[in-house]
């Protein structure tokens, strides 16, 4: 099986990676080598601070924006545009509207941060929870909340209460940008399913066709829908790639029918997990990291044997990578944002866990090394990609 | 009158204590937003409600109206409450 868009070129110059990571009580950042085999460690920035995402922005190269908020104090938004030097605070965070008589929703946190297309070099999407889509038109200085998507009492139905969402509270997030046409909107929410705008986001519809739910319950319905992490392939804008609460799918557009491709996992493994990777040249490839989904849903490691999987053929076969990674006892959860690739010639992976270890992969997952230990809660990583010095 | 901030706020002030006057609380916290911006949506949703960890007293007694008037002459002490770990 083979993409029409797919290309296996190099991405060119050699570019720095940097590894950003956000915790429960600060960010990190690791600057690699060229050879991503040594990392000097930056940080703490923030420290105490809860903070969920930290995304640089690949137009200028620079801009940092980081989604924070501490025990105490509410969410704010962070943003540096000399590549965490210096931080100044978002003039107008992400909040919803104000609701008569003080019964609306109030922002708990920013919990993802999305660029938005080359076109539009100062726009940027939030994903918040309690579940809320709001977008910046100046670079992450203020925030306006989507109305349509939070006020809309279809939506509102469909996110249901606090009680319906995941543990430290129900989330919007995989926020994608369409790269060749920055109209072109999706969206994902914990629950709430998965929904895809045309019209830059004047409208939402869902899109959910083909995905399971817990048994019992109407498919049809958004409400019963839980999203873990979606991903765009790059190189071909066509093809989505989900993980979901019950199980990995594929979607190639126009099709609007996503199509089962976990249920090629080992069995014993299951095909359970929160975040989704996709290659940055090959929309073929992907990665996920399973965890136990099984009786009361553990969410560790399948038998505490931690490991990547991945498929080469958009989810016909899958393999199993855990080079490095410890044979037993290891009683892991990735989170949906805590996992991601670099686009170097050789694709690096790199993932953090709950229990504050930062792994690395050079070679697309065969080989893996601990780059730290002993950090916070790890939230989420993502990849900076800059000109080597 | 004097504000007494704590020090998870104090990012914004760079002291223990603000100056601020109003005739209410929220006056009180509006002029606080005037001299340090940001500080109030840390301390007060979009729904005008006082954050889950976050504590205001005047005089000794907890604020729980943002409306409730305030004396000239008073002091108004903001607390950051238990967190968790």
């Amino acid at each position: 099986m083979s993409s029409e868009n797919t290309q296996l070129r190099p991405s060119g110059p050699t570019r720095q990676v940097t590894l950003l990571v956000a915790t429960r009580k600060g960010a990190w950042f690791y600057h690699g080598d060229p050879a991503r085999g040594s990392w000097r460690t930056d940080g703490p920035h923030f420290l105490g601070h809860v903070i969920s995402h930290v995304v640089l922005d690949p137009r200028d190269g620079r801009t940092l924006l980081a989604a924070a908020k501490t025990g105490h104090l509410g969410p704010t938004i962070f943003r540096s545009t000399d590549f965490g030097a210096n931080w100044t605070e978002a003039a107008r965070p992400p909040a919803f509207a104000r609701a008569k008589g003080g019964a609306g929703r109030s922002v708990d946190h920013t919990f993802w941060l999305a660029p938005g297309a080359a076109v539009e070099p100062d726009v940027w999407y939030a994903g918040t929870s309690p579940q809320g889509l709001f977008r910046s038109d100046d670079g992450g200085i203020s925030w306006t909340p989507f109305s349509c998507i939070n006020d809309h009492p279809d939506y509102l139905n469909w996110m249901g209460t606090v009680q319906d969402g995941t543990p430290d509270g129900p989330k919007l997030h995989s926020i994608i940008v369409d790269p060749r046409d920055p109209a072109h909107l999706y969206f994902a929410m914990s629950g709430g399913g998965v929904h895809e705008s045309l019209d830059g986001g004047r409208s939402f519809a869902p899109l959910i066709d083909g995905l399971d739910v817990v048994e019992g319950f109407d498919a049809s319905q958004p409400s019963f829908h839980d999203p873990h992490c979606v991903r765009l392939c790059p190189t071909n804008p066509d093809r989505l790639y989900q993980q979901n609460h019950c199980g990995i799918y594929r979607l190639d557009r126009p099709d609007t029918r996503w199509r089962k491709i976990g249920d090629t996992m080992p069995p014993e493994v299951g095909e359970i997990g929160f975040p989704m990777v996709v290659h940055a040249r090959d929309a073929d490839t992907a990665w996920v990291f399973p965890m136990d989904g099984t009786s009361v849903w553990p969410r560790t490691s399948p038998d505490g044997q931690p490991a990547v999987y991945v498929t080469r053929d958009a989810g016909a076969s899958w393999q199993r990578l855990d080079a490095g990674l410890p044979k037993a006892q290891a009683w892991w959860t990735v989170k949906r944002q805590a996992m991601t690739a670099d686009s170097q010639d050789t694709i690096g992976l790199y993932f953090g866990t709950t229990s504050g270890e930062l792994w690395a992969s050079p070679d697309e997952g065969a080989h893996w090394t601990c780059i730290a230990q002993h950090l916070p809660d790890i939230y989420a990583v993502e990849v900076a990609e800059r000109p080597a010095p | 009158m004097k504000v007494l901030i704590p020090s998870a706020l104090r990012a914004y002030t760079e002291s223990a204590h603000a100056e601020a006057s109003g005739a209410t609380v929220a006056d009180v916290l509006d002029a606080l937003e005037c001299q340090y911006p940001g500080i109030r949506f840390r301390m007060i949703d979009e729904q005008g409600r006082i954050r889950r960890h976050i504590r205001i007293f005047f005089d000794g007694e907890q604020v729980r109206d943002l409306a409730q008037p305030l004396r000239a002459d008073g002091e108004l002490i903001i607390v950051q409450a238990l967190s968790g770990g």
